[in-house]
């Protein structure tokens, strides 16, 4: 077990002090993020509603938990179903090698030929408004870098006195995977997992502030950024909410991923 | 040499099979009657009827069953017909044509900029490792990293376009306006490119043929160009390709927010409008552009590295 560095703790405190914002704003504070009351439009932060309310009159504490909440359990949904699938097929094509390695090799490639952001587009314009659409095309963009990573590793370890030695004393390829890959590949899929939450997150913000992913009235950080937009001058304090919530969140991936180049 | 460009073609053909196949299904699975769509966005609402409707659904080929349009679709692309916008009935060649332009401009200028501010700022940092102009910029680089693009464009809107009021925020036709899209972009670019070029700089400095280098009296200068600039292009350069992924994805957004008249804008607004031909046609001219530039990445890279041209 490597020791995770101090900017990864950082990153730890950082996401787990978002997610319990996110979780504790509904105990605390009972109501409905898509509750207009337009006599307390814009509102500054304070009073009853503790950072103030948008154009709509919607408070803003409710709404970023709410936001909060969707962009990390998309975020939590997209990378483990990528992750599953890619490190499985990952080991599978590194241990197999042969058509097997190349096929998925192939699939692999198809996928990386299209920039990501093009993919979702495209998968979100079949079905606007709803949620497969951003789950499914999420996941074939990360599952790719999963794929690639474990693959990579799986190569090195398939060819391993150790794993050869295991082979031949007649373990079984279960036993194999937790004694000789996983130790191995652990570390890996947590960078690569904590990488893609990110760009998950940053991609369902992208999706909303070009207003094709999630729809209104459910609260999502790109989009609650652009209907704020026209109201800079008169609520700045309240456009700059979601910015920073984005920022904090991708922050703390990127910290628990390690501070080093992708 | 021959390898890597059947390498890009067979991307090209890859990226046509997916925009194909994707948008054959997202034609199929509309919900709602789509000629009914199409009619009410070229008469109206208040106008469209029945018959229009069916007129509509006639023009259109609508009525054709679902193997047909794929395959008509990849014999027309063959010939390089993109066929109609269903909204504005031009063709949609004419209409790509028309925004290629102002595309490539921005992804171009943002290239570049991103290029002229990210690796000088690197290797100055990468110098001196540990120094202050090092750890400043590691700082700005994580900061950077977590902002999407419309993030840094809103900030650089507001500072610069609003506050200063240096540039206009939005808009298209004079040399101003493609400064503040492009340096969004570039900023973004930057973040990462600047660490890759410090950390090609430090493998650089501290390896022995650089040592050599200073060890027979080369001044700094002269060592640094003959021995390390090369060597650190070559990763700055193929880092270039996996962020092209960055500036294509990058392109849509950005053109989004500052209304910038490219092929990202028309393919959000196709979107929006169901406007099959054009998602078509502009998600597969960005898939090629992506992979031209690629492309283009690969020449650079083997110009530059000799090792390359070898294997």
């Amino acid at each position: 077990m490597i020791r995770p560095s101090r900017g990864q703790w950082a990153g730890v405190a950082l996401l787990l002090l978002l997610a319990l914002f996110a979780l504790g704003v509904p105990q605390l504070i009972p109501g409905d993020p898509t509750r207009q009351s337009l006599s307390n439009a814009l509102l500054p932060p304070g009073g009853p509603f503790p950072l103030g309310t948008d154009a709509f009159g919607r408070d803003m504490v409710l709404r970023l938990a709410a936001a909060i909440r969707l962009s990390l359990g998309i975020a939590l949904l997209t990378t483990a179903l990528a992750g599953v699938i890619g490190v499985a097929l990952g080991v599978l094509a590194g241990a197999c090698g042969g058509w097997v390695d190349r096929a998925l090799c192939g699939v692999a490639d198809t996928l990386l030929a299209l920039p990501g952001l093009l993919l979702v587009l495209l998968l979100v314009a079949i079905a606007p408004g709803q949620f497969w659409p951003l789950y499914l095309g999420v996941s074939l963009v990360l599952w790719v870098e999963y794929f690639r990573m474990t693959r990579a590793a799986a190569l090195r370890i398939a060819a391993s006195p150790a794993v050869e030695a295991s082979r031949l004393l007649g373990f079984g390829p279960v036993y194999r995977f937790r004694r000789h890959y996983w130790p191995e590949l652990a570390p890996i899929t947590l960078t690569v997992g904590a990488f893609g939450s990110a760009t998950s997150v940053m991609s369902v913000a992208a999706l909303g502030f070009v207003n094709v992913g999630v729809r209104p009235p459910t609260p999502e950080l790109g989009q609650m950024m652009i209907e704020l937009m026209p109201y800079y001058n008169e609520a700045p304090l309240i456009l700059a909410q979601p910015i920073l919530v984005v920022f904090l969140l991708v922050l703390a991936l990127n910290l628990i991923a390690g501070g080093k180049t992708q | 040499m021959i390898r890597p460009i059947l390498h890009r073609v067979a991307q090209a053909v890859l990226v046509a099979l997916m925009v194909g196949v994707l948008t054959f299904a997202l034609m199929r699975s509309l919900p709602g009657d789509m000629a009914w769509r199409v009619a009410a966005g070229r008469y109206g609402y208040d106008i469209t009827d029945a018959a229009v409707m069916e007129q509509v659904r006639h023009s259109l080929a609508l009525d054709q069953p679902a193997a047909l349009a794929l395959l008509s679709w990849f014999g027309d692309l063959l010939r390089l017909d993109l066929g109609v916008s269903l909204i504005s009935e031009l063709p949609v060649v004419d209409e790509i044509a028309h925004q290629l332009g102002a595309s490539v401009t921005l992804a171009l200028t943002a290239l570049l900029l991103s290029v002229l501010i990210g690796p000088p700022l690197g290797v100055l940092a990468g110098l001196r490792p540990g120094g202050g102009l090092d750890r400043a910029l590691f700082a700005l680089s994580i900061t950077l990293r977590a902002l999407p693009q419309f993030v840094i464009g809103l900030l650089l809107i507001y500072g610069l376009a609003i506050v200063f009021g240096l540039l206009p925020a939005s808009g298209h036709g004079e040399a101003g306006h493609v400064v503040l899209p492009a340096l969004t972009l570039a900023i973004g670019l930057a973040a990462v490119s600047s660490r890759v070029a410090r950390d090609a700089t430090v493998a650089v400095t501290s390896s022995g043929y650089y040592r050599f280098g200073e060890t027979k009296g080369l001044r700094p200068l002269e060592n640094f160009l003959r021995h390390g600039l090369r060597n650190i292009a070559v990763p700055i350069v193929t880092y270039l390709g996996v962020q092209l992924v960055y500036l294509i994805e990058g392109v849509v957004v950005v053109e989004t927010l500052f209304a910038w008249p490219g092929i990202g804008h028309a393919l959000v607004h196709a979107i929006l409008a169901r406007d099959v031909p054009m998602i078509q046609g502009t998600a597969l001219v960005m898939g090629l552009m992506f992979v031209l530039l690629n492309a283009g990445v690969d020449v650079v890279c083997g110009g530059l590295d000799p090792r390359r041209r070898a294997s």
